[in-house]
């Protein structure tokens, strides 16, 4: 029993251990909104696929010391986002910008939808045209398949 | 019409299957760096050896030099080191910036410059030492300034302090021949040239 309780208190001692990992302080709402937003929207360059904010790579610890440091000097997300794609990269930034190699990345997603709606709209019009076609096939292959099933009758019972 | 449109499935299939084809031989490492071609970010950052000394980019000009990004905790730069002192001994300059790991308080960690020395000076003796001298980077702020994403990486630094190179992993004799040589003796042949 006292084994336990010592446990217990132990574990209870490791509890404000963890929460003070990395406590910032902020002097009002907006800058830490700024904080949260830039951290999940800059991309880690060590890691694939990782914002600076899930990350512990030490490049990613870096730039959020560093994205720390310039809003509390007053950078606005701009400032912040422009000094770190001049080390980084546009890679940095999870919202790359319009240019020439990011053309067909960005017009993809309109190009697709173009084409769906192309193609709708080219069924739509050929179903308009159809259905005639399609009536008088239904009212001729009755006829048509039983001929062939009497064909197909007719060709089992002579092999037999 | 209608015999074109049985066909794109399967040109969207094909085209599908270029694109992931292409990805499997391409390296999702390489990116294009933001920091070449530029100068040299303003740094006065102290020598590992002897931190009465300072190191400014003023001192570096004159002549083309590989800036090798390192840190003994660093197993791919460690195994760097021989290759790098062959390079040395053919004339290569070669200057180490220590990319010194993040010192955590809150875990008893603490940074002892002594001992850093020990084991920087224990590595070189081990592997070889390529490093005409070292420049401590303790905050990581010159790293963050040439856009450095970890170590190793080396910058290729022209006569003038302009950054001309950029390469991320470490350097061996195929790297060295393919990419880093060409660039290293295209700034060469230019030192002492005005800008």
């Amino acid at each position: 029993m006292i084994k336990l309780s010592v446990f217990v208190t132990l574990l209870l001692l490791a509890l404000p251990l963890a929460a003070t990992e990395e406590v910032l302080t902020f002097e009002n709402e907006t800058q830490r909104q700024l904080y949260l937003q830039l951290t999940a929207e800059l991309r880690c360059p060590q890691c694939q696929n990782q914002n600076i904010a899930d990350s512990n790579a030490i490049v990613s610890v870096d730039m959020r010391q560093k994205s720390y440091e310039l809003i509390m000097q007053g950078s606005s997300r701009d400032e912040v986002l422009e000094y770190m794609i001049n080390r980084y990269g546009n890679f940095v930034h999870y919202l790359p910008p319009l240019n020439r190699y990011t053309l067909l990345l960005w017009l993809a997603p309109l190009l697709l939808l173009l084409g769906l709606i192309g193609l709708q709209v080219k069924r739509r019009n050929a179903q308009g045209a159809e259905p005639l076609a399609e009536e008088q096939l239904a009212s001729e292959q009755p006829a048509s398949l039983d001929a062939e099933l009497d064909k197909l009758i007719d060709q089992y019972r002579s092999k037999k | 019409m209608r015999k074109l449109l049985f066909y794109v499935p399967l040109a969207l299939f094909l085209t599908l299957v270029l694109f992931l084809l292409s990805g499997l031989f391409s390296d999702p490492m390489e990116r294009e760096s933001a920091t070449t071609n530029k100068a040299l970010p303003a740094f006065s950052l102290p020598d590992l050896m002897n931190p009465a000394q300072q190191w400014q980019p003023g001192q570096l000009q004159g002549e083309t030099f590989l800036l090798n990004v390192w840190g003994t905790w660093c197993p791919t730069c460690n195994a760097e080191l021989s290759y790098m002192t062959e390079l040395k001994q053919q004339g290569v300059k070669i200057v180490g910036l220590y990319y010194l790991l993040p010192v955590d308080p809150l875990l008893g960690e603490r940074f002892d410059l002594a001992e850093l020395q020990a084991d920087v000076n224990n590595k070189l003796q081990q592997h070889g030492n390529p490093y005409q001298f070292n420049i401590l980077d303790a905050q990581r702020s010159l790293a963050l300034d040439l856009g450095v994403s970890g170590a190793p990486e080396t910058f290729i630094i022209d006569s003038n302090g302009i950054v001309r190179a950029h390469h991320i992993g470490d350097i061996n004799p195929q790297v060295w021949r393919n990419k880093l040589a060409p660039l290293y003796q295209q700034w060469r042949a230019q030192d002492g040239a005005m800008p």
